[in-house]
C-alpha cells in the first residue's frame, strides 16, 4: 500500500452534482441513522457515488458528498483515503484487483501480475482504450481457489495468466465471461478426484456409534497410564527437584570467561604464566588469544542495549562494558582499599 | 469515592477519574503523548501504560476509568502499579516503536529542549534501534503563515486533530491514510482558519508542528521569560514573553484557568514582529509641515511654548487602546494639573461611562461565569474576533451541553450553533417587550447572559441600546442573587482601566470625537490613540510607540515603550487587574510612559508628585484602591447600575449592528507593524473573498 492521494488537478473533473438516484439513495442511507447522525452514511455514500464517477471519487464529488452530509471536507477525505476500495484515481472500465496475499502468491498470482503488467502495465495506469487498469490488493477472501482476480464486482478465481488474458479478451470485446473458477469446478469443491472423506463406511451407517465404542474400550487403560505417570513424576519430585531440562528455553549460564577460578575449576594451573606477562603487557589493555587481528571489536554500549555484545566471553577477550558493571565495583573495592590503607 | 492503591498510595478519587488522574492524585508521574487534560481521549499513543493487579495486560491508564477496576477477591481496592518492571519494559516498548520513524533530528529541531519525546525518550529510551529497514518519510504540509511543519517527525498522537475540532472549532486538520501511511494535513494543504491555530505548535508534542515565524531563531535555553499580560484585546490572557538581550523572541501563553486556560490567538502570538518594526526611537518635532528628529529638550520646549497661553478648556486629551493603567493615571494627574476638563479614552465612542457604576462597563459574570450561564443572548458582538477566548469559553460552555444561544448583530460564524435573531435594535426591541420567541427562552433560564459588544455601544444611539439590554437584564432575572448577566466585552485592553480612572469627559466637555473635530481644540495630547482621525488644526502631541496613524498626525512626538518593555497593569474586560512585567527595553531613546509624562510635566509647570513607578503605584492605590487588588476583581453592584441604565436612553435607531473590529489582524499599531499580520490578514481577506464568489 502506498501513500493515497487525490488525483491531480488535471483530471479532476471541474463540477460534480449528486444524481437524483444517488440523492434518494442518500436518503434512505440517512434514514438508517438517528436524527442528527446523519454522517454515518458517508461510507455508503460514497461508495454509491464512486459507482456513478466511473469506479473512482473526483475531489468535487468528495465535496459534494461532505455538503450533502453537512461534514468539513476533511472528515470526509479521511475516509476515502483510509479505505483502499475507494480509488482516488480514475480506472479502467474493468478494474482488476489482483490479489497478492500469501494463498494466491504461492499458487501462482505473480505470474498474474506478470502477465497484467506486460498487458495493461504498471499498476494504476489506465490502457489508452480505456479498457482495463489493475492494482495488487490484499486478500479478498477466495484463498481456496486461488489465484482469482476481482474484475469490478464479480470473482474470477483458478486462474492462469493465460485464462486471464482470455477472460480479459473477452471483457474488451463486450462480452460476459463466466464468473467463479475458471478449471472446471464448482465452486471450492476439489479439483479433480474427491481425496478426503471418500471411505465407503462413512456413508453405510457402519460408524455411528465407533467413536463412543472405541473410547469405552481405550479409556480405563489410558487413565491408569496417566495416573502412573502423575505418581512416577510426584515421586521424582520429591526426591530429585530439579526440571526435566533445567535449560529449556532459559538462557544457559556459561563460566564469565577465563578466569583464575574458572581455570581451578577446570583442573588447571589458576595462574599461568604466559597470560600475566601478556595482560603486564603496558601497549595492551585487552587480551585477544586465537582471533585474528581483522576481527572487528564491537563498539562499547551503554548498559541499556537491546544489541548483545557479539564477543563471546570464551574467547579470552575481555568484554568492553560488562553487564555487571565490573568497572565501579573495581573502582569501590580500589576505594576502599586506600581507606583502609591510609 | 473508591479508594485506588497506586504504588502502595491509597487515594480516594471520584470514579469518573481516569487511572491517569488517580496516578497523579497518588503522586506518580505518568508519561503521556497524547492524552491532554482539554481535550478529548484518544488513546493511542500507549506511553501511559501501567500495570493493573487482575489485567492481563498493561492499560493505558488514560484511557480506563476507576470505576472500570475490579476490587481484589476480598474487595480490596484495585492496585496501581506505575514504577513496575512490567510497566517500564512495556513504556521502553511503546518508545522504541515511537523512535523507529522518528529522524534523529533533535540538534536541528526547534523543539529541541522543550520536546516531551526528548525528554521521555531520557527516561525510555535506548540507545540503539533494532530497526533495519527503511524510515518513513512524510512530505511537509502546508498549514498557513503560522505553523510550519516537519511531518516526518509526527508521532500521530491527533493533538492538533482534537484541537481544531473540539477547542477552535474549525475543523480543518484530519488524519488521512492509515497505518504507516496515516499523514496529518489540511484539507488539499489548505491553510488552517481557525484564529487559534498556532496553538497546534504547542500542543505539539515534538517538532512536527512548530511556530513558523520563530523557526530557527533561538533556542528555548537561550530566553528569558517574563510572565505579562496580552493587550491585542480586552481579554488580558496571562502570557509568557520569551526575550533574549533586547530582543522579544516569542510570546506563548501561561496557565490561567480564569481566564484563558491555555490558550491563545494568534495575534497575541504573533505580533512579535511588530514589535520592532516601525518604532519611534526617537522625539520628532515637525517644522515646516514635515517631522524632523528631535532631542527630547527640544520636543518639551516646542511643546510648552506652543501651550503657553492656551486656555484649557482649548486643551485635550486621547488614551488609546493599549495604555496601562499607570500612564493613564500620570496623563489624568498632569491633565488636572493644567485644569484640562476634556479627556477621553474611548476613542471608539462608546457610551460607557463611571458615572453609570463599575458594573455598567464590565463583564459581570467574569469569563468562568460564562461556564454557568444556561441561556446566552448577544448583542452586537462577534466574539470570536473580539474577544477569541472568552469565544473559546462560550464554545467550551455549549460542548458540555448545548444551550440556547440567541444572536442579534452580523450574522457571523461563532464556531457553535447560535440562533440568529436579527440585525439591529429593534429585535432587542422585540425581545424587551416579548414578542419574540427567544424572550421566552431567556425567561425559563436561570442565569441568562447578556453579552453587550462594542458594536452596539459605539453608535450615536448607543446609550438607548445599553439601557435596553440593562433592562432586558432586570426583566429576564439576570441580576438575580448570585447571578451577574449584564457582559460588557470590551474590545481595548486599556479601556476598564480608563473608566475605572475617570478617564472621561465631565458634563459639558469635550468627547474624543468631539475634540478630533476640526477647531474643536488647539492643544491635544494622544497617549497612543491611533483609531481615531484628528482633523487638521489643533496641534498634536502623540506619546506613542510606533509610526501609524497617530504618529503621522502629529506635530511633537514623544517615543515610548510598548507592553514588553515596561510593567504596567491592566484591567481586562472582567474588571481584573493583572500586571505585565517587563521583557525588554525600549529602542533607541524611547522611555516609559509614566516618566516621560512626569518629565514633561515639569516643563509644563504642573509638576507630578511621583519620582518613581513605585510612588506612582502608591498614589495610583490611594486614589482606586482595587488597583492594589491584583489579579482578582472589584465587582460593581450590578443592581444599582442596572436601575441607573435603565431609565436611560430615548428611542433607538434601527441601522443593524456593525462589529467594531474590520480586519481582526490590523487592530493596532504593533499589529499593523507586523509582517507576519500583514500576511495573515492578506490570506483572510483572500479567503473572504473566495467564500463570497
Amino acid at each position: 500500500m502506498a501513500v493515497r492521494r487525490l488525483a491531480a488537478d488535471e483530471i479532476q473533473p471541474k463540477s460534480f452534482t449528486l444524481s437524483a438516484d444517488a440523492e434518494a439513495w442518500a436518503q434512505e442511507q440517512i434514514a438508517k441513522y438517528p436524527e442528527g447522525r446523519q454522517a454515518s452514511a458517508v461510507v455508503p455514500l460514497l461508495w454509491k457515488v464512486q459507482g456513478d464517477c466511473g469506479g473512482w471519487l473526483p475531489q468535487k464529488a468528495i465535496e459534494a458528498v461532505a455538503e450533502r452530509l453537512g461534514m468539513p471536507y476533511i472528515r470526509v477525505l479521511e475516509v476515502a483515503t483510509f479505505y483502499t476500495m475507494f480509488n482516488l484515481e480514475p480506472v479502467g472500465r474493468h478494474f482488476i484487483q489482483c490479489c497478492g496475499t500469501t494463498p494466491c502468491a504461492l499458487r501462482g498470482a505473480n505470474d498474474l501480475m506478470d502477465m497484467l503488467r506486460g498487458r495493461v502495465g504498471e499498476q494504476r495506469h489506465v490502457t489508452a482504450d480505456g479498457n482495463f487498469s489493475w492494482l495488487e490488493v490484499e486478500c479478498l477472501g477466495a484463498c481456496t481457489n486461488a489465484p482469482m482476480v476481482q474484475i469490478n464486482n464479480d470473482y474470477y478465481e483458478d486462474l492462469t495468466p493465460e485464462i486471464l488474458s482470455r477472460i480479459m479478451d473477452e471483457l474488451a470485446a463486450g462480452g460476459t465471461p463466466k464468473r467463479g473458477p475458471q478449471q472446471g469446478r464448482n465452486a471450492s469443491e476439489p479439483l479433480g478426484e474427491s481425496v478426503t472423506l471418500v471411505e465407503p463406511s462413512l456413508y453405510d451407517g457402519s460408524m455411528i456409534g465407533a467413536w463412543r465404542k472405541r473410547f469405552e474400550e481405550t479409556a480405563p487403560a489410558a487413565e491408569a497410564n496417566a495416573k502412573a505417570e502423575g505418581e512416577r513424576a510426584t515421586q521424582q519430585a520429591a526426591t530429585n527437584p530439579k526440571p526435566a531440562k533445567p535449560d529449556a528455553g532459559r538462557v544457559v549460564e556459561r563460566p564469565v570467561g577465563d578466569t583464575p577460578a574458572v581455570r581451578a575449576a577446570a583442573g588447571e594451573k589458576p595462574v599461568s604464566t604466559g597470560k600475566q606477562a601478556a595482560a603486564a603487557e603496558p601497549s595492551r589493555t585487552t587480551v585477544a588469544e586465537g582471533k585474528p587481528a581483522s576481527e572487528t571489536v564491537a563498539p562499547p554500549r551503554s548498559r541499556k542495549s537491546y544489541v548483545n555484545t557479539p564477543v563471546k566471553p570464551e574467547d579470552g577477550r575481555t568484554v568492553a562494558d560488562a553487564p555487571a558493571s565490573p568497572d565501579s565495583a573495581s573502582v569501590q573495592t580500589s576505594g576502599t582499599e586506600k581507606t583502609s590503607g591510609s | 469515592m473508591p479508594k485506588i492503591i497506586v504504588d502502595d498510595i491509597e487515594v480516594e478519587v471520584p470514579a469518573e477519574y481516569t487511572l491517569l488522574q488517580a496516578a497523579e492524585m497518588a503522586g506518580a508521574e505518568i508519561p503521556r503523548f497524547c492524552f491532554h487534560e482539554r481535550l478529548s481521549i484518544a488513546g493511542n499513543c500507549r506511553m501511559c501504560l501501567v500495570e493493573l493487579k487482575g489485567a492481563p495486560k498493561p492499560v493505558a491508564s488514560c484511557a480506563y476509568a476507576v470505576r472500570d477496576c475490579r476490587p481484589g477477591p476480598n474487595g480490596e481496592p484495585p492496585v496501581v502499579l506505575t514504577k513496575s518492571p512490567t510497566v517500564k519494559k512495556a513504556r521502553e516498548g511503546v518508545m522504541e516503536f515511537l523512535l523507529i520513524n522518528h529522524p534523529l533530528d533533535c540538534p536541528i529541531c526547534d523543539q529541541g529542549g522543550e520536546c516531551d519525546l526528548q525528554d521521555q525518550a531520557m527516561a525510555y529510551g535506548v540507545d540503539t534501534s533494532r530497526f533495519a529497514e527503511n524510515k518513513r518519510a512524510v512530505e511537509d504540509k502546508y498549514l498557513g503563515p503560522l505553523v510550519r511543519t516537519s511531518m516526518n517527525r509526527c508521532i500521530h498522537c491527533t493533538r492538533c486533530v482534537r484541537f481544531a475540532t473540539e477547542i477552535a472549532g474549525v475543523p480543518d486538520l484530519g488524519t488521512i491514510g492509515r497505518g504507516e501511511d496515516m499523514e496529518i494535513t489540511s484539507y488539499l494543504e489548505r491553510a488552517m482558519g481557525s484564529e487559534l491555530q498556532s496553538c497546534v505548535a504547542d500542543l505539539c508534542p515534538v517538532g512536527a508542528l512548530l511556530n513558523k515565524p520563530y523557526s530557527f531563531n533561538a533556542r528555548p535555553w537561550e530566553l528569558t521569560k517574563t510572565e505579562s499580560v496580552d493587550v491585542m484585546d480586552a481579554v488580558g490572557s496571562n502570557i509568557r514573553v520569551d526575550s533574549r538581550g533586547r530582543e522579544v523572541m516569542r510570546i506563548l501563553p501561561r496557565v490561567n484557568e480564569l481566564i484563558n486556560e491555555e490558550w491563545i490567538h494568534d495575534k497575541t502570538r504573533h505580533i512579535v514582529d511588530g514589535l520592532r518594526r516601525q518604532r519611534l526611537d526617537r522625539p520628532y518635532v515637525r517644522e515646516n509641515g514635515k517631522l524632523r528628529p528631535a532631542t527630547w529638550n527640544e520636543a518639551f520646549e516646542t511643546i510648552a511654548a506652543r501651550l503657553r497661553g492656551v486656555a484649557p478648556e482649548r486643551v485635550g486629551a486621547l488614551v488609546g487602546d493599549l495604555a496601562g493603567a499607570e500612564e493613564i493615571f500620570a496623563l489624568k494627574a498632569l491633565m488636572d494639573g493644567l485644569g484640562v476638563k476634556n479627556l477621553d479614552a474611548r476613542q471608539d465612542g462608546t457610551v460607557l461611562h463611571p458615572a453609570y457604576g463599575r458594573a455598567s462597563y464590565i463583564f459581570n459574570p467574569s469569563i468562568i461565569g460564562i461556564e454557568d450561564a444556561d441561556a446566552v443572548l448577544i448583542v452586537g458582538a462577534n466574539p470570536r474576533i473580539e474577544a477569541s477566548l472568552v469565544n473559546v469559553r462560550l464554545r467550551k460552555r455549549w460542548r458540555r451541553s448545548p444551550l440556547p444561544i440567541g444572536l442579534i448583530g452580523e450574522n457571523v460564524d461563532l464556531t457553535y450553533p447560535v440562533q440568529h435573531l436579527g440585525a439591529g435594535p429593534d429585535t432587542l426591541a422585540d425581545v424587551l417587550s416579548g414578542s419574540h420567541s427567544f424572550a421566552e427562552i431567556l425567561r425559563k433560564a436561570e442565569r441568562p447572559l447578556v453579552i453587550v459588544g462594542q458594536g452596539a455601544l459605539t453608535r450615536p444611539d448607543g446609550l438607548a441600546i445599553l439601557a435596553m439590554a440593562a433592562r432586558l437584564v432586570r426583566e429576564f432575572g439576570g441580576a438575580a442573587e448570585g447571578w451577574n448577566g449584564l457582559a460588557i466585552l470590551h474590545t481595548a485592553a486599556s479601556r476598564v482601566a480608563a473608566l475605572d480612572l475617570g478617564f472621561v469627559p465631565e458634563e459639558g466637555s469635550l468627547t474624543a470625537r468631539e475634540m478630533a473635530q476640526a477647531g474643536a481644540v488647539d492643544v491635544l495630547f494622544n497617549l497612543g490613540a491611533d483609531e481615531i482621525d484628528v482633523a487638521p488644526g489643533a496641534f498634536v502631541v502623540y506619546q506613542g510607540t510606533h509610526g501609524d496613524r497617530g504618529a503621522h498626525r502629529a506635530d511633537v512626538i514623544l517615543p515610548s515603550a510598548t507592553y514588553t518593555e515596561k510593567t504596567g497593569t491592566y484591567v481586562n474586560t472582567e474588571g481584573r487587574v493583572q500586571l505585565a512585567n517587563r521583557a525588554a527595553f525600549p529602542p533607541g531613546e524611547a522611555r516609559e510612559d509614566w516618566a516621560i509624562l512626569r518629565a514633561l510635566s515639569e516643563r509644563l509647570g504642573a509638576k507630578l508628585p511621583f519620582d518613581s513607578l513605585m510612588q506612582l503605584r502608591q498614589r495610583l492605590y490611594a486614589a482606586a484602591p482595587h488597583f492594589a487588588d491584583i489579579d482578582s476583581i472589584a465587582a460593581g453592584n450590578l443592581a444599582e447600575s442596572i436601575d441607573m441604565l435603565a431609565g436611560l436612553g430615548d428611542q433607538p435607531g434601527r441601522e443593524p449592528f456593525r462589529g467594531p473590529i474590520e480586519d481582526f489582524y490590523l487592530t493596532n499599531p504593533i499589529a499593523r507593524a507586523s509582517g507576519i499580520m500583514a500576511e495573515c490578514s492578506a490570506l483572510a481577506h483572500g479567503a473572504k473573498l473566495e467564500a463570497a464568489e
